[in-house]
């Protein structure tokens, strides 16, 4: 698959859009404004975290994916996906029924993602033991080691570089195909992605040059897909297929999945803004003794994932039990043949820092934009009301000094130099049409948003 | 441009706000990462001591385009024997402090170790200026 700079996965739908400030107050990097009465993000500053997606109250914002027809270009067509997703399904669906529903799709191989974790599990070890400073901090959820690349990039460093879950995934794949005399040519990898920051990390890969995936495939889409062809009851067989399937394995995108492993010296933590408070903390150095640090951008893990149905609790509840029911994993990977070439390519390269946050590469010019930032917020109201279409005060200002805002876009401060008769009443309302759009403000009694939907 | 704190005596709950704050303003100057995170981990130790050990006391930053130096100022009640301070696990904070798991005695060898340049001056019942800077 061709790889994008600075693709994302997330997109505005600008009809939908009603231009509430939802989004942009949920946004845990500030990357979205509004302009024009629709939210427009910021594509150097987004994580791909979907925190935008879950705060919207009218499904404005969409993952880009590619659709099921697709399969039709590939001779043998393999669907990889995490083990998440079989926890969205109610006790009533069984896993075999599952898969009954994905060969029935048009899938020719099926492979679960966390199927060789003890690759995982022991090249993360290795890289514990040998690491001069620590706590390694992991490298499986893509939002959060976007986040630490633009926004901690001194602890860019403490990444343990090991390919994402999904990618090691498909390398077993092709391999375990080449084994039965499949070519590479004549195979489709498509992968069921439960989030935008995976599939964001597939188009753009981080740590390596080249994803291996070639499709995507949204995961809620596929939901309803198989909904539409299960049959209520087993019909095959299909257990050989999940034979390589561990505990370890299935527990490994929830919290702690990863940390079990590193019993007393590691630390979980889920959910983006959690995660932002304890990286302040390690970049102040409070994070003392411990070997790992598992940090992923959902609540619950992947079983939080936007792109997954149900409720994630159920989905972690069925997903432990369903875990009881395998074996654990291999401890001893050196022993084991079949791994060899696997952990050849398990290795990611380093990750470089980003300087997203960097008012100006000259920093002459960045200490004069910081005191004139200071200056300007002298004069905002500290309300962080959102009014200007940026999400805080603080927020506005830096705009202003980057040349993206004005003084006038503070509704406060415009209502000032109006009564200092500085700008026109007709001036000031084409201000606010630049942020709000045209007949926002009319009279309207069926004008969305603004209605406590969440009461 | 100049920054500045205040760290109430015994006040954990703010400690770390100085860090946090001028760090930010680092990063948006762009100045290398290792940079940060060295005086970034000094400040929060001597807003660590500011609470632990003193009456209370105040930090100042200056940031120009080559250099961070900061200044941090507390009234009291100094320390005797600046020599023996400096030493790593020496310690003289109380059992409430080290029970909040503070006062391991690596505050001020920490400093030393992360900064460029750092002085102390102290004078038993008046107070203890501490001043280091680290260059871009």
């Amino acid at each position: 698959m061709d790889t994008v700079d600075k693709y994302h996965a997330i997109k505005v739908n600008r009809e939908k859009c009603i231009g509430c400030t939802h989004c942009m107050k949920a946004c845990p990097t500030e990357a979205i404004r509004v302009k024009g009465g629709v939210a427009v993000i910021n594509a150097d500053r987004c994580v791909d975290c979907g925190n935008c997606l879950r705060a919207c109250p009218v499904d404005a914002f969409y993952v880009d994916h590619d659709s099921l027809e697709q399969l039709s270009n590939y001779k043998y067509r393999v669907a990889l996906f995490p083990a998440v997703m079989v926890g969205q399904f109610a006790e009533t669906i069984s896993e075999g029924m599952i898969y009954e529903a994905l060969l029935k799709l048009g899938f020719t191989h099926i492979f679960e993602v966390e199927q060789p974790v003890e690759v995982l599990i022991h090249e993360i070890r290795q890289n514990v033991d040998l690491a001069k400073q620590k706590p390694l901090i992991s490298s499986f959820c893509p939002a959060i080691v976007r986040l630490i690349q633009s926004k901690y990039p001194s602890l860019v460093e403490y990444i343990v570089p090991v390919k994402a879950p999904h990618d090691l995934a498909a390398c077993y794949a092709i391999e375990m195909l080449k084994r039965q005399g499949i070519s590479r040519d004549e195979t489709g990898i498509f992968y069921v992605s439960p989030c935008s920051a995976k599939m964001a990390a597939v188009k753009r890969p981080m740590g390596e040059d080249k994803s291996v995936v070639d499709g995507l495939i949204n995961m809620s889409r596929l939901y309803n897909r198989i909904m539409a062809v299960i049959d209520k009851k087993e019909q095959a067989n299909t257990s050989d297929l999940r034979k390589k399937l561990t505990l370890d394995g299935i527990l490994w995108s929830l919290p702690r999945g990863e940390a079990r492993h590193f019993k007393g010296e590691s630390m979980a933590v889920d959910g983006i803004h959690n995660v932002v408070k304890i990286l302040e903390r390690m970049e102040n150095g409070e994070v003392p003794q411990l070997d790992f640090l598992e940090l992923k951008s959902c609540h619950q893990g992947c079983a939080g994932g936007i792109l997954l149905t149900g409720n994630r609790f159920l989905t972690v509840e069925r997903l432990q039990k369903r875990s009881k029911r395998y074996p654990v994993a291999i401890r001893s990977v050196e022993k084991e043949n079949n791994y060899f070439y696997l952990r050849q390519k398990v290795k990611a390269d380093p990750i470089a820092p980003g300087y997203v946050f960097s008012l100006d590469a000259d920093r002459e010019k960045a200490l004069e934009k910081l005191r004139k930032a200071d200056r300007i917020l002298c004069q905002l109201p500290a309300i962080d009301c959102g009014a200007c279409g940026a999400p805080n005060c603080h927020a506005l200002a830096e705009d202003m000094v980057q040349g993206s805002a004005k003084m006038t876009d503070c509704i406060f401060l415009q209502n000032r130099y109006m009564n200092e008769k500085k700008i026109t009443i007709d001036k000031a309302k084409k201000n606010l049409e630049n942020t709000w759009g045209k007949n926002r403000f009319d009279a309207d009694c069926n004008k969305k948003g603004g209605r406590n939907e969440g009461f | 441009m100049t920054l500045e704190f205040n760290i109430r005596r015994g006040d954990f709950a703010t400690v770390g706000k100085a860090s946090s704050r001028i760090k930010k303003v680092l990063k948006q100057l762009q100045v290398d990462a290792k940079v940060i995170k060295r005086i970034v981990v000094a400040i929060y130790e001597a807003e660590v001591n500011v609470a632990a050990h003193s009456e209370g006391g105040r930090i100042k930053a200056t940031i120009n385009a080559h250099q961070v130096a900061v200044e941090v100022i507390d009234d009291g009640p100094g320390i005797d024997d600046i020599e023996q301070a400096m030493q790593a696990g020496f310690s003289t904070a109380s059992k409430e402090v080290r029970e909040m798991g503070f006062g391991a005695g690596m505050g001020l060898p920490n400093i030393k170790k992360n900064t460029d340049k750092l002085s102390i001056e102290s004078e038993p019942g008046v107070g203890t200026v501490v001043r280091f800077c680290n260059n871009f």
